[in-house]
């Protein structure tokens, strides 16, 4: 192991090292290429062979590994059995996973957390890049600082926050004790199934209704965690609208809410729908804050197994990867019906200049 | 001038909330395993334990991870800039049939989730004789859509006349990629290492379905393992995380000036 990255590291300082006599070597090399893919030199295909021979490598990467495999997920899908030994079944996983009540739950699931998730994500970003953009001194280390969630890795992320909303030793629950809540009433965070909406209101409506707990939690990470990402984007599109609109707005009596809503709002909904369509395609994948903060994706009593959790689950746990398959290709499906939903109805209020 | 305070009293509420997670965890791995397991309000340790972190090192073979990831976040990260740079020019600067329709099935593979390929990845890397090695953690990420975008933008935003002035001297495309037109966008090259690594780095999924054995694991499953097993120390597992956020929330710090702004925002507007 080590020794690997041994010789890995004396080669990389070899060329350094040698950069000099080897910049030579490398040009003498470009120029024999150049020289053999410029031969011909007229004609619509004279650049082909150059392309090809630049594309070759991307290509087969995507090609192998992107591209082939959405065709061997269908074919998959049509196969019935468990690991490796599987026979021809024809549709038989769809109509397995349409008629089977875990793959709607966590639908449901996916769907809760993404209309939690999204919103929560957009606004927040929305008003600290608004913010943000109006600051002189700080910005930068403002932004730095709301960024820094996002380039840490979800697993050391949740970790920390498995451990402040443990139920026991967290500072959460340390610090609502602290507040006079009895020890017995204290929330259990990321192992609660209960509904949220069943303990806000005391019980008044009933357990089932609604996200859990649990899921609630992971909603609230994820706000923490890539809202980071939609700032830099915000501000990056802040900063290309012209002030005088604002000034204008203002001169005309409008006030800072009214200037957010009806000048600036329209003005980057270009970024806030990309924005959009991205953050729906990740939410419908979300995968590893749900793995990472509840051990195995699945939560108490799996109600924080969305689909892509299902979809893990049956291929790693039960090595069903026909049915893991069909199950994919249906979220890939509800994925592309909801891009070109957004497109369609979302897309037409985009205000381009 | 009340407008303003207010704006960076709430904003500066914000950014703490927003970073106290990260103050907690480095707090925590500095104190004892009593102070961490019992519900307190204090933040600071009695007395800084630094030797935690050498135990972190004997609880698990963070070495090893660590070896494993950085290798394969390396070799991804090279394979990345550079497929995307080649493919990149051949996009941006060459004329060949075809070329329109290559490159939106090439975007089109953006769209596509993760998931869905996910399954028959595994059945194909397993029938290469791939699990547990190195390459199936490298080869499926050397090159990926969004890298060949950013950097088709790049070279879109040379000016034509450079190439033109190059070609007069007698240069070619290859050399003017390697000698010119690269060093003109090194933002990007920086940008696009920078996702590559991050992305390598933070990945989870992947390396936890083609991996099985203890020898080849990288962190983010070894952090997984290592969280998830019975009796675990809540301050040594804060310290594993402080480890683990280490290297990418430096790499974040040195490149920061390069990448943001500038470059992420290019690609999105209108």
């Amino acid at each position: 192991m080590f020794v690997k990255l041994a010789v890995l590291g004396v080669v990389l300082g070899c060329v350094l090292v040698f950069w000099r006599r080897l910049s030579g070597l490398v040009d003498t090399a470009v120029g024999l290429l150049d020289n053999l893919f410029e031969r011909r030199r007229t004609g619509p295909l004279k650049d082909a062979p150059l392309a090809g021979f630049l594309l070759a490598p991307a290509l087969a990467v995507l090609g192998v590994f992107g591209v082939a495999p959405l065709v061997l997920a269908v074919y998959l899908s049509l196969f019935e059995g468990k690991g490796l030994n599987m026979r021809f079944g024809g549709l038989v996983n769809y109509s397995r996973a349409l008629s089977q009540e875990g793959f709607w739950d966590s639908f449901l699931v996916t769907v809760y957390y993404a209309a939690g998730t999204i919103p929560l994500c957009l606004i927040v970003s929305f008003l600290v890049a608004n913010g943000l953009y109006r600051l002189g001194r700080g910005r930068g280390l403002f932004r730095t600082l709301y960024f820094l969630p996002y380039v840490t890795s979800v697993v050391a992320a949740a970790t920390v926050w498995r451990v402040i909303l443990h139920p026991h030793v967290g500072l959460v629950n340390a610090m609502l004790q602290s507040w006079g809540f009895s020890a017995d009433a204290l929330p259990q965070w990321l192992l609660e199934p209960n509904g949220a909406i069943h303990l806000l209101t005391g019980g008044v409506v009933s357990e089932d209704v609604g996200p859990s707990l649990a899921l609630c939690c992971v909603i609230l990470f994820d706000v923490w965690h890539a809202s980071g990402f939609m700032i830099v984007i915000l501000l990056a599109g802040l900063t290309t609208i012209p002030r005088e609109l604002e000034e204008a707005a203002t001169i005309d009596g409008a006030g800072p809410l009214q200037r957010a809503w009806h000048v600036t709002l329209p003005l980057i909904s270009p970024t806030v729908f990309f924005l959009l369509i991205v953050s729906v395609i990740k939410g419908f994948q979300a995968f590893n804050s749900f793995y990472a903060l509840t051990g195995n994706g699945r939560g108490p009593l799996d109600t924080t197994q969305n689909m892509t959790v299902y979809i893990f689950t049956n291929l790693y746990e039960y090595q069903r990867l026909g049915y893991g398959a069909a199950a994919a290709t249906l979220l890939a499906v509800a994925i592309v019906i909801l891009t070109l939903l957004q497109w369609r109805f979302v897309g037409r209020r985009v205000h381009y200049e | 001038m009340m407008r303003k305070t207010l704006r960076y009293a709430l904003l500066s509420l914000g950014a703490v909330a927003t970073t106290f997670p990260f103050v907690w965890m480095i707090c925590t791995a500095f104190k004892t395993y009593t102070e961490a397991a019992s519900p307190t309000l204090r933040l600071f340790p009695d007395v800084w334990q630094w030797r935690n972190f050498l135990e972190t090192f004997d609880a698990a073979p963070f070495g090893v991870y660590f070896s494993n990831t950085f290798l394969v976040a390396g070799v991804v990260t090279g394979s990345a800039i550079v497929t995307s740079m080649m493919a990149g020019y051949a996009f941006a600067r060459l004329r060949f049939p075809g070329r329109a329709v290559v490159f939106g099935m090439v975007l089109a593979t953006m769209m596509i989730p993760f998931e869905v390929t996910l399954i028959p990845n595994y059945v194909l890397v397993t029938r290469f004789g791939w699990r547990d090695t190195y390459a199936a953690l490298i080869v499926p990420w050397c090159a990926n859509a969004f890298s060949i975008f950013l950097m088709r933008q790049a070279f879109l935003g040379l000016p034509a006349d450079f190439f033109d002035a190059a070609k007069i001297d007698g240069c070619g495309h290859l050399r003017f990629l390697l000698w010119i037109a690269g060093p003109l966008v090194k933002p990007m090259i920086v940008t696009v290492g920078l996702f590559a690594f991050l992305g390598s780095y933070n990945s989870l999924v992947w390396p936890l379905v083609v991996t099985g054995k203890d020898t080849m694991r990288v962190v983010q499953v070894g952090l997984t393992v290592f969280s998830g097993a019975e009796g675990v120390q809540y301050n040594l597992l804060m310290c594993a995380s402080t480890i683990v956020i280490l290297p990418t929330v430096g790499l974040y710090f040195a490149a920061q000036r390069h990448f943001l702004e500038g470059s992420l925002g290019a690609g999105i507007k209108g």
